[in-house]
């Protein structure tokens, strides 16, 4: 797999806010194509800024981002990172913007200058993948939590990214839904990069999975998830087990 | 906090092409408004109740949207009357109810009547995203439109924030009274409000971007007017083309 281009490599990246305290430092994170890795670490960690900074939303105040091997600088250059790679924003009513969830479906595709036939077949097709057929016309504010977050997912996949950022995708869902998206997370062939802070969704969705703390990525302590149940001491702090 | 009771349904009106309905019904109001003559604002009236059958709303419904305007109207029965100088009808202690205001008072509840019966008729019976279209398809600005259904969009969002903040100074045992306290809370509340409402705004823009938004939106839905369209439109214009000739005709309000 090494031997591979990776998608994403984040080579020391720095970033606070000016007179703040920095938010991460010395972050270093390479993702190769098909990788599925999970981030853990407590709130406040840095996760969704290290996600904000692979998309280009914030720029670091130090170290470089790479995509397929181009150094990322200018904002425009940013501009070709979002159809590869989907952002799967933590709160779905920042995502869905538009009345209907086929115009929102399409708004990706639109954007990258499909023609309004394509992007809706796009869209529907979409839909139908995650399940969804019978949506188009579905209001989206009207939608239910769990429906919310499968929608966001469509109008994310719709774009056809090579790589998929998501952000604590199991809040606020019930077991059901939950189960259903870990069903569709392992039916995709593309890249991932997840944050939660469920051990057992982590489990089940990725491959490994890395710890981040103080603003770093703890690469050499890739966390060995375990599946028995017993008390942590350290409470969710994660470990290993020698 | 919005709902759309009128906007699901089958009937002529509903199968109508959006935009003939949002045009006649701009036109509509501009006709009623102008007019004068009880004869135009009369057959206005019946005209935008025929549409209300035509497209099978509920009366109750209808009742409880016209509510307020009648509640609006009785207020201006009570003082327009009494206001306006002209021939006077009768007295009541020094006051002197005039024609001239009870006339006006007339018109206004016929034109007000008709231009919200009409209104309802021909757009609540779409729902906002249609309208949102719609309005785009007839080259309504951009900006006015996005500016609309984003609005309506996040309504229902900032309203469940809202209730948030409101229930989280509930549960800590606040009660609304007349004092420094509730007004300081409430202004808390709003302020909190607005801060929430910027930080969600920049969200969503940041979602947007990384959908590949560069300041340009793009229309999914495009109307095609069938020949029943046409027909229709052409039927409602003509109606509208009687309502001004009776007002050419009469030219005065009686």
């Amino acid at each position: 797999m090494e031997d591979q281009q990776p998608i994403v490599k984040l080579d020391n990246i720095a970033f606070g806010y000016p007179g703040g305290t920095p938010i991460l430092k010395e972050l270093s994170l390479a993702v190769y194509p098909k990788e599925r890795i999970g981030l853990l670490g407590p709130n406040g960690s840095g996760k969704t800024t290290l996600f904000f900074i692979i998309m280009g939303l914030l720029r670091p105040t130090a170290g470089t981002v790479e995509v397929f091997g181009s150094r990322l600088w200018e904002e425009k250059d940013f501009s070709d990172i979002y159809r590869k790679i989907g952002l799967l924003f933590q709160d779905a009513d920042d995502q869905l913007f538009c009345p209907t969830v086929l115009e929102d479906v399409a708004f990706g595709p639109l954007n990258m200058g499909k023609s309004r036939k394509e992007s809706i077949e796009i869209a529907r097709s979409t839909l139908a993948d995650l399940g969804l057929e019978g949506f188009e016309d579905r209001i989206t504010h009207r939608l239910s939590g769990g429906e919310k977050r499968f929608v966001s997912l469509a109008t994310v996949l719709a774009m056809e990214p090579e790589m998929l950022l998501l952000d604590e995708p199991t809040t606020g869902l019930d077991a059901r839904t939950r189960e259903r998206l870990m069903d569709r997370l392992a039916q995709l062939d593309i890249a991932y990069l997840l944050i939660s802070h469920e051990m057992d969704f982590l489990a089940d969705t990725t491959d490994k999975v890395h710890a981040m703390e103080g603003g770093k990525i703890l690469t050499d302590t890739t966390v060995k998830l375990h599946q028995h149940v017993h008390a942590h001491i350290h409470g969710s702090h994660p470990h290993e087990h020698k | 906090m919005i709902d759309e009771p009128f906007a699901a349904g089958n009937s002529p009106i509903h199968r109508e092409d959006p935009r003939s309905r949002v045009i006649l019904a701009t036109l509509f109001s501009f006709v009623v408004a102008l007019s004068q003559a009880f004869a135009t604002l009369g057959a206005a009236l019946i005209f935008a109740l025929v549409l209300v059958i035509a497209a099978r709303l509920d009366p109750k419904k209808l009742i409880k949207r016209l509510l307020p305007l009648w509640l609006f109207l009785i207020l201006l029965w009570l003082v327009l009357p009494l206001t306006t100088t002209g021939t006077p009808l009768f007295r009541i202690g020094p006051l002197a109810g005039t024609r001239e205001g009870i006339i006006l008072c007339a018109q206004i509840t016929l034109k007000s009547n008709a231009i919200l019966l009409a209104f309802t008729a021909w757009v609540a019976t779409m729902n906002f995203a249609k309208l949102g279209q719609t309005l785009d398809q007839l080259k309504v600005p951009e900006k006015i439109v996005y500016l609309l259904l984003l609005t309506y969009r996040y309504i229902f969002v900032i309203e469940a924030e809202y209730g948030r903040l409101l229930r989280a100074a509930k549960i800590r045992g606040f009660k609304p009274g007349t004092n420094l306290h509730t007004y300081k809370t409430y202004a808390y509340l709003l302020g909190m409000l607005f801060v929430q409402a910027s930080a969600r705004a920049q969200r969503v823009h940041q979602a947007m971007r990384c959908r590949g938004f560069q300041g340009k939106f793009y229309s999914l839905y495009r109307f095609e007017a069938k020949t029943a369209d046409w027909i229709g439109a052409a039927v409602q214009l003509a109606i509208m083309a009687l309502l001004i000739g009776i007002e050419w005709k009469i030219n005065s309000p009686l």
